[in-house]
């Protein structure tokens, strides 16, 4: 078949080939698919919190893996999100610990708060309400959250209205 | 290798099991059955869906069969109340969320599913809950997905990746969300995919052109042999009332393990086309006429007469496909040459014949094809395997997998599902050049040798080449269809003879269709008669036949429009014939204007007869379903010719008595490969002006496969376009999707411009065997284009 313009790869920006070339370096060259989850993580974190297809080709064809096994790892890990999502990923936890100390009301704040329901996003664009997250190992300080890279313990709804309140 | 033997038992039978084995090989070496769905013997063990649980002595739990070693003096029970309860358990969950309406599901009565959850599983689901739905893909029109049955078995993943060697189906998404597909919408492509029908235990992956046409138990099951390649993979045919309902594979280790590639599983479609030719007609003043067999048979062997009594048997010529059985060439080429004439020859895409005297036995593959996977290095000559004969690139990939070096000459570079080490592409005029390099590079010297290849230019890939297949344990040169019609293919093959000679590599050849070796062996060539018999008068190869043009011609299963290496001089030369008798399976307009009489013969899994693939192996195989209308078998039909012409030698009553006969003349020769080629001649071909490459798509190959419905749809089937890469495109002054005018040897079509980086300079990609480009002089020689 023909080849059109360029490669794949080329969706990928100058920085992200830096730092998944980074990680490349951490791994045996004959097991380059290694480093696909923090390619993936790098390119989602550059396109605003969420994966294309595009990018996802190019990471296939960057790293030399079947296109299929990109989104593979993509749709398993909760981590990533394949659809456009608010700028601000906020992950409530609901495993057991938290459960106990009152998340359910935590949850049902954030969603009046904002008005969205679980796995929203605001009309704005500017939060994103991401669906049933699992225990993020904070248990000792439940009810909390993690809102973009951030942990947030020790929840309380005027805690939750200062913290989401901060963020532009 | 006894020190490598465990004893085991199972269910109490003492069992020796080779160290390493896992359970369920010992068990199913022993035919003791244990239910299964993940795990499949060519694939690896992915023990993901428990069902093989069996209770191990002195294990506290069940132990997957699939992926529990044996270890000596292991205790197995299969059927103990602990398996059976893990078995019973196991099903019950994979029926969770399996729909239980088998009557509307296509897989229903061969159920991998159905089977074992009657033997193995309850009688009552305790699940109360809903069900999850999964939505269908449309993955191309070959196979068919219910995927809402699917049970993440992932059989076709791994498929895809360990056999296939493209990942196209994967397993998304995770926990009750976890789907089979491709993601994307995308078709699955490889030429192997059908084998996934096979291969999925339930009813998520079905044939398509099959699809609600016929249950298991209302079919038949018969056995032939597959009528495309030289594999001659061994072939189940599905009959339902004397009709082909589909075709799946017969197991058989040496020649296509239990793969099929999708022509050969996909084609019976093109038995029940709609132009197939079902009764026998003649052109009497310019007019057609359907008529009795008696009638069109007179006819028939009147023309023939008279083409010989008024213009010499010299005129009489007979051009047949590789594709036709041994007994039908045997037969062709006894009633040419009853009638005085030579000019017989199956070699339809051939046009450099010039060695043809020294040629082996029968071209052939030089070795078992079970013996490709231990190559270490194999040099693939014009030869574009993984379409033209894709379980030999099946055996070529296993070995490349296992570190052999794959090497590539050729005029387009083929798409391989496995690593090559080196490629070679260039036009098709430097190819012998390229060929020399290599062998000079290996030292090849003496006599005539020294002064051709002192003007060869060794670069350094050429001793890349030399020296990775010098320096292999078991090395191969492979000749395939490319260079087989390539003009100056005897010096190609002369040089691949010097390569092997010197790297002490076995030479191969790629027989064309399904039958080329058995064709060589029938004697269908103007200067051998059977069993390689010597003839002192040579007749006129296929190229002399279409380019000097004869009075008269005999076409057994050709259209030769689309199967010769000229297709101008093809159609030119049976128009202005006196008289063309056409046994063939269909009709056609061209073949209404060029021919006289038309008689419709069976095709493949309507005739008995014989293949001999490309490892010399012979393989005969009964008619397994009826011919449509009134067809009769080819040889039948060629036995009443010689009958009628008062030839000897016409008295069979079944074609096995034809087989038996050649087969005791071959007796036990053997064909040699490697000491059967002149010396080279030339190595540069003459070059003015733009090459055509044109190689025939796998889905254009024969007669049948044109006809196959499904195969037509996939991305492999493609019709003619101009391929051309940036810099000669610019210089024509041409750009992707213009129209252009494309002239050879007075023919003349338009296509469409494709850019293409894999073609090479000077030349241009024009498909051969497709309709596009029907009219068109030779597929591989000059051209001329001009903007349309």
């Amino acid at each position: 078949m023909s080849e059109a313009t360029g490669r794949k790869s080329d969706s990928l920006s100058a920085h992200a080939r830096e730092e998944i070339d980074r990680w490349l370096e951490r791994y045996p060259s004959d097991q380059r698919q290694s480093a696909v989850l923090a390619a993936l993580q790098e390119v989602q974190h550059e396109n605003g919190g969420f994966l294309t297809r595009e990018l996802m080709d190019g990471v296939a064809d960057y790293i030399g893996m079947p296109e299929i096994a990109v989104y593979e790892v993509a749709s398993f890990y909760s981590m990533f999100e394949l659809k456009p999502v608010g700028r601000h990923s906020i992950s409530v936890c609901t495993n057991i610990s938290c459960m106990l100390c009152g998340s359910d009301d935590i949850l049902e704040y954030i969603e009046k708060k904002l008005g969205i329901k679980l796995g929203e996003s605001t009309a704005d664009g500017k939060f994103f309400l991401k669906k049933e997250e699992e225990c993020l190992a904070a248990c000792r300080s439940a009810p909390m959250m993690q809102v973009d890279h951030v942990y947030y313990e020790d929840l309380t709804p005027a805690k939750v209205d200062e913290i989401l309140d901060k963020l532009e | 290798m006894s020190e490598d033997l465990l004893n085991i038992e199972i269910n109490g039978q003492p069992l020796q099991a080779r160290r390493g084995a896992m359970i369920i090989e010992a068990a199913d070496a022993a035919g003791i059955q244990i239910p299964r769905f993940c795990y499949h013997k060519k694939l690896s063990v992915a023990a993901n869906c428990r069902m093989c649980l069996v209770e191990v002595e002195k294990a506290p739990k069940p132990l997957p069969a699939c992926a529990t070693p044996v270890a000596d003096g292991m205790k197995v029970r299969t059927r103990s109340a602990l398996a059976r309860d893990g078995q019973r358990s196991v099903m019950e969950f994979l029926l969770i969320n399996h729909p239980l309406d088998c009557p509307i599901c296509d897989q229903g009565g061969e159920c991998e599913l159905q089977d074992v959850a009657m033997g193995f599983g309850g009688d009552i689901s305790r699940f109360q809950e809903r069900k999850r739905v999964v939505k269908d893909k449309d993955i191309g029109p070959l196979i068919a997905t219910d995927m809402t049955r699917c049970i993440h078995c992932t059989r076709c993943v791994r498929f895809g990746e360990e056999i296939a060697g493209v990942r196209e189906l994967g397993a998304t998404g995770r926990g009750e969300d976890m789907e089979i597909g491709t993601f994307v919408e995308k078709s699955v492509d490889s030429e192997l995919s059908g084998n996934v029908i096979d291969l999925c235990p339930v009813g998520a992956l079905t044939s398509k052109p099959f699809r609600y046409s016929a249950r298991s138990w209302e079919m038949v099951q018969r056995s032939t042999i597959a009528a495309h390649d030289a594999v001659g993979s061994n072939l189940h045919v599905h009959v339902r009332r004397n009709r082909v309902m589909r075709v799946v594979p017969r197991e058989n280790e040496d020649v296509n393990e239990t793969w099929i590639s999708d022509r050969d599983r996909f084609s019976y479609e093109g038995l029940y086309s709609e132009d197939r030719l079902s009764a026998p007609a003649i052109k009497r003043g310019g007019s057609w006429a359907d008529v009795d067999w008696d009638v069109a048979l007179d006819f028939a062997a009147n023309g023939i007469r008279r083409v010989v009594a008024e213009r010499g048997a010299q005129q009489l010529g007979a051009l047949a496909s590789p594709n036709s059985t041994l007994e039908e060439l045997c037969l062709l080429q006894k009633l040419l040459r009853g009638m005085g004439s030579s000019n017989v020859d199956h070699r339809l895409r051939q046009a450099d014949f010039s060695d043809q005297d020294v040629a082996p036995l029968f071209p052939w593959l030089g070795q078992s094809i079970a013996d490709l996977e231990l190559l270490d290095a194999v040099l693939l000559v014009g030869a574009d395997v993984r379409k033209e004969q894709p379980l030999i690139n099946n055996r070529l990939r296993k070995a490349a997998l296992r570190g052999a070096g794959i090497m590539v000459v050729n005029a387009l570079e083929p798409n391989f599902n496995y690593p090559t080490e080196a490629a070679m592409i260039v036009p098709p005029g430097d190819m012998p050049g390229v060929l020399a390099g290599i062998a000079k590079a290996l030292g090849v010297r003496g006599g005539k040798r020294d002064k051709l290849l002192e003007s060869a230019q060794v670069e350094p890939a050429h001793e890349a080449i030399a020296e990775r297949l010098k320096n292999a344990g078991r090395a191969s040169v492979l000749v395939g269809a490319f260079a087989t019609s390539h003009p100056q293919a005897a010096d190609l093959r002369a040089l691949a003879g010097l390569i092997c000679e010197a790297a002490d590599a076995a030479l191969g050849y790629l027989p064309a269709g399904a039958n080329g070796a058995g064709a060589w062996l029938a004697g269908a060539l103007p200067h051998r008669g059977p069993a390689g018999q010597m003839l002192a008068d040579a007749g006129a190869d296929a190229q002399a036949m279409m380019h000097d043009g004869l009075a008269g011609y005999v076409l057994l299963g050709v259209e030769p429009e689309l199967d010769c290496w000229d297709s101008a001089a093809a159609s030119n030369s049976l128009r202005e014939a006196d008289f063309v008798v056409a046994l063939t399976a269909y009709r056609t307009s061209e073949m209404d204007e060029y021919a006289d009489v038309l008689l419709p013969v069976s095709l493949f899994a309507e005739t008995s007869g014989t293949f001999v693939n490309a490892e010399g192996r012979w393989q005969s195989f009964e008619a397994v379903a009826a011919p449509v209308g009134d067809a009769r078998p080819g040889w039948r039909v060629l036995r009443v010719l010689g009958n009628l012409l008062d030839l000897e030698g016409f008295v069979y009553t079944d074609s096995q008595q034809i087989r038996d006969e050649l087969k005791d003349k071959v007796g036990e020769a053997r064909a040699d490969n490697n000491a059967a080629w002149r010396e080279p001649s030339r190595l540069d071909g003459k070059r003015s002006g733009l090459t055509r490459i044109g190689d025939v798509p796998v889905y254009a190959v024969d007669p049948v496969v044109r006809r196959g419905k499904a195969l037509q749809g996939t991305r492999d089937a493609c019709d003619a376009r101009l391929g051309l890469n940036a810099t000669v495109a610019a210089k024509l002054g041409l750009q992707q999707g213009d129209r252009a005018r494309v002239t050879q040897e007075g023919g003349e079509v338009v296509l469409e411009v494709e850019l293409d980086t894999r073609v090479p300079d000077d030349c241009v990609h024009v498909r051969a065997g497709v309709p596009g480009s029907v009219g068109l002089g030779p597929c591989i020689g000059e051209i001329k284009i001009s903007k349309a």
